[in-house]
């Protein structure tokens, strides 16, 4: 696995965001430790999905891999190239190829533009607005599904599930390579975002897109993923194919998660045995040493709280970062 | 129909309707179901079905100007005819609310024990020293560590898991019958989600209360509700018993909404959303709600609004011209397609 193989490399990557005193000064008085040595990777045409619960990181990791947060430390490679020391200048040229969707649509959408203004945007700002313009932006609303018809009108004129495919348009206009959804379907309703989802399988299909998949629900993950990041805290804690995430989980967190995720299936969830956490996630502002995860999990030794556990295929197959790695079958 | 001895909540064509300035929204248009001592009913649909809203009404929390129509029996009685004193005595006594948002019920300024002693001095005349007791032992029921010291904590010095708790224990300190609980671990991580759920039962059982849980998530009902009911456009569109309504709906937005959910336990495969959005409930289509989303749709569907009627065995009721064909397709998820959805 040389790094010129994968799409993206991410290693080592660190983002503490200084906390100040509310003095005069304003002193900085701490450090929020949102991601804390992350490295992961995309190969083209894949989906890596990134999943954690609320603070664990994920939208700061993604955010960091655009260098729209220049990270603390660590290394970010798009296509050999380092991005994390590249003068603004090129990284603005590099950006093309690397577009991010957010949660909300409405917060992420100009209210005051029409929709094809919208789209066209991006267009005109990396210069690439030319005669057949418009003829584009009305392939690209095509493209996801909507009217070509429809783009003089405002975004509040659509449905949430609209709102969205407008977004992954914009994103979509310079014809990236990497894609980062952050939880690009959790603000809809099941039934709409199934429609999204699927769009987004079949623009993969067609353009040979790289994903990173970063979202709170475990259902969608699976499904959309190829590969698997677990975040906790910070740190990912296990990753693999999304087989080895899913089926054989390792980490007692990734455990702890997927046992908790409810399941449309009466009988099944009448029959699952749920690990129940106890507590609630530390605050990254004073991280417990050694593993971040041991003040909740039930297998904790003196070593997790002396020693940081790698994260390292610890014959499992996979990797995890857990002293007492054990793989169970039995939690979804 | 009579009251049967076991069942403690009836509602019965309860319909609610708010006059706005763009016309009148027809929140809810039509909900009737039975509750029964120590039942969890689960009460499931999107946004905007009007889940909400109907359990608002049975808790008369509605805003001002809110039309509300039907009845709301309460061990016979019907509550919406009951005198303000009574009606107000029910209220976080014997039917008592959790809600998404514990912020919404609970107060700022006092303190959780200030605020848990409270709601056991409105209904009932003890010493308060007696009343600030109860509210301990609630705290530890709900398993909120040094009970005794965080009955001297505001709500915010709480996490968002700990507030649902205190809200839960604010919910049953009246030893209430009924709980409504309205979406309350929406807001919460997955983690925090299978602690409060497994605590709400648990404390359920303590006071021998029934549920109403109402949820956006039908994997937060499957496994713990003994009946189900789907709510669309503002009405009860399916209702029975919780294996009978996931394993073999008869209602095609039920079944959409199952094939549009994404697996947990297997990879692969396509999802089939349900194409379009839900009605205005300003301004309804003819007929069917669904039917402008519907496969099976016709013109029966988009002449005549189907009533809420039997639908094969086990009391399992649905609101479709067409339930037969969906109860006999052999994957009745499967009348939904699988391509993205078409050009709007
Ligand atoms: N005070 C109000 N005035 C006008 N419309 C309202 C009011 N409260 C709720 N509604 C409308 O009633 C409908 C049902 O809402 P709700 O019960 O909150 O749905 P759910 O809980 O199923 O998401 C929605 O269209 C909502 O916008
Ligand atoms: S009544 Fe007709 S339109 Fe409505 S759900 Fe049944 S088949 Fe579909
Ligand atoms: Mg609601």
């Amino acid at each position: 696995m040389t790094a010129q193989e994968h799409l993206l490399e991410v290693k080592d990557l660190v983002m503490h965001f200084p906390v100040r005193g509310s003095g005069l000064l304003r002193k900085t008085v701490g450090e929020v430790q949102a991601v804390s040595g992350v490295s992961m990777h995309v190969d083209p045409g894949e989906t890596l999905g990134v999943v954690g619960e609320s603070g664990c990181g994920k939208s700061t990791t993604g955010r960091a891999i655009l260098q729209l947060h220049r990270p603390t430390s660590g290394s970010v490679l798009f296509d050999g190239d380092e991005l994390t020391t590249m003068a603004p200048r090129r990284l603005r040229s590099v950006r093309r190829d690397m577009q991010i969707v957010f949660q909300d649509p409405y917060a992420s959408l100009n209210p005051k533009l029409p929709v094809n203004d919208i789209i066209a945007e991006p267009l005109k700002v990396h210069g690439k607005w030319k005669d057949d313009g418009p003829k584009r932006v009305a392939e690209l609303l095509e493209l996801v599904g909507l009217n070509p018809e429809h783009g003089n009108r405002y975004p509040h004129e659509f449905s949430g599930g609209q709102r969205q495919r407008v977004g992954i348009a914009r994103a979509l206009a310079l014809e990236p390579r990497l894609l980062v959804l952050d939880e690009p379907v959790s603000a809809l309703d099941v039934s709409v975002q199934a429609g999204v989802v699927n769009l987004l399988e079949d623009l993969q299909d067609q353009f040979g897109l790289s994903y990173i998949f970063i979202s709170h629900d475990l259902s969608v993950v699976r499904h959309i993923s190829d590969r698997v990041a677990v975040m906790y805290l910070g740190k990912v804690v296990e990753t693999g194919t999304r087989d080895d995430v899913y089926e054989r989980p390792v980490h007692p967190y990734t455990q702890a998660l997927l046992s908790a995720a409810p399941m449309a299936n009466p009988k099944e969830e009448r029959r699952r045995r749920r690990i129940i956490l106890t507590g609630e996630v530390p605050s990254p502002l004073n991280p417990p040493s050694g593993c971040r995860f041991r003040t909740r999990c039930w297998k904790a030794q003196d070593i997790c709280a002396t020693e940081e556990p790698e994260l390292k295929d610890r014959g499992t197959g996979h990797p995890s970062a857990c002293h007492f790695p054990e793989v169970n079958t039995e939690v979804v | 129909m009579t009251t049967s001895p076991k069942e403690i909540l009836r509602v019965e064509d309860l319909t609610v309707e708010f006059p706005t300035e763009d016309g009148v929204v027809h929140a809810v248009r039509g909900v009737s179901y039975a509750l029964h001592e120590r039942e969890v009913l689960g009460i499931v649909g999107e946004s905007g079905s009007g889940k909400s809203v109907s359990s608002l009404a049975v808790m008369g929390l509605l805003p001002r100007g809110a039309r509300v129509h039907g009845k709301i029996l309460y061990r016979g009685d019907d509550v919406l005819k009951l005198p303000t004193r009574r009606r107000r005595a029910l209220r976080g006594g014997k039917i008592a609310m959790i809600f998404q948002d514990p912020m919404t019920a609970l107060n700022p300024v006092h303190t959780i024990g200030d605020q848990l002693a409270e709601a056991v001095l409105a209904h009932g005349l003890i010493p308060r020293k007696q009343a600030l007791a109860r509210a301990k032992e609630m705290l530890d029921l709900v398993g909120i560590p040094q009970a005794e010291q965080r009955l001297r904590s505001y709500p915010h010095e709480f996490s968002g898991g700990m507030r649902q708790r205190a809200m839960i224990a604010m919910a049953v300190i009246n030893n209430p019958d009924v709980i409504i609980a309205d979406e309350p671990t929406t807001a919460l991580d997955v983690t925090v989600q299978a602690q409060i759920l497994e605590k709400l039962l648990e404390v359920k059982d303590a006071v021998n209360a029934a549920i109403v849980l109402i949820t956006h998530d039908l994997g937060v009902v499957a496994g713990i509700a003994h009946r189900v009911l789907v709510m669309y456009a503002g009405k009860p569109v399916e209702i029975g018993d919780t294996d009978s309504v996931f394993y073999r709906p008869r209602m095609p937005y039920t079944a959409g909404l199952l094939g549009s959910m994404p697996s947990l336990e297997t990879s692969g495969g396509r999802l089939r959303p349900i194409g379009g959005a839900p009605p205005s409930l300003i301004n309804l289509p003819p007929g069917c709600p669904f039917s402008p989303r519907c496969p099976l749709a016709d013109a029966t569907c988009t002449a005549e609004e189907p009533a809420l009627g039997e639908a094969g065995e086990g009391g399992h009721l649905a609101a479709c011209h067409h339930w037969r064909a969906v109860a006999e397709a052999p994957d009745p998820t499967a009348l939904f397609h699988i391509e993205s959805e078409a050009v709007s």
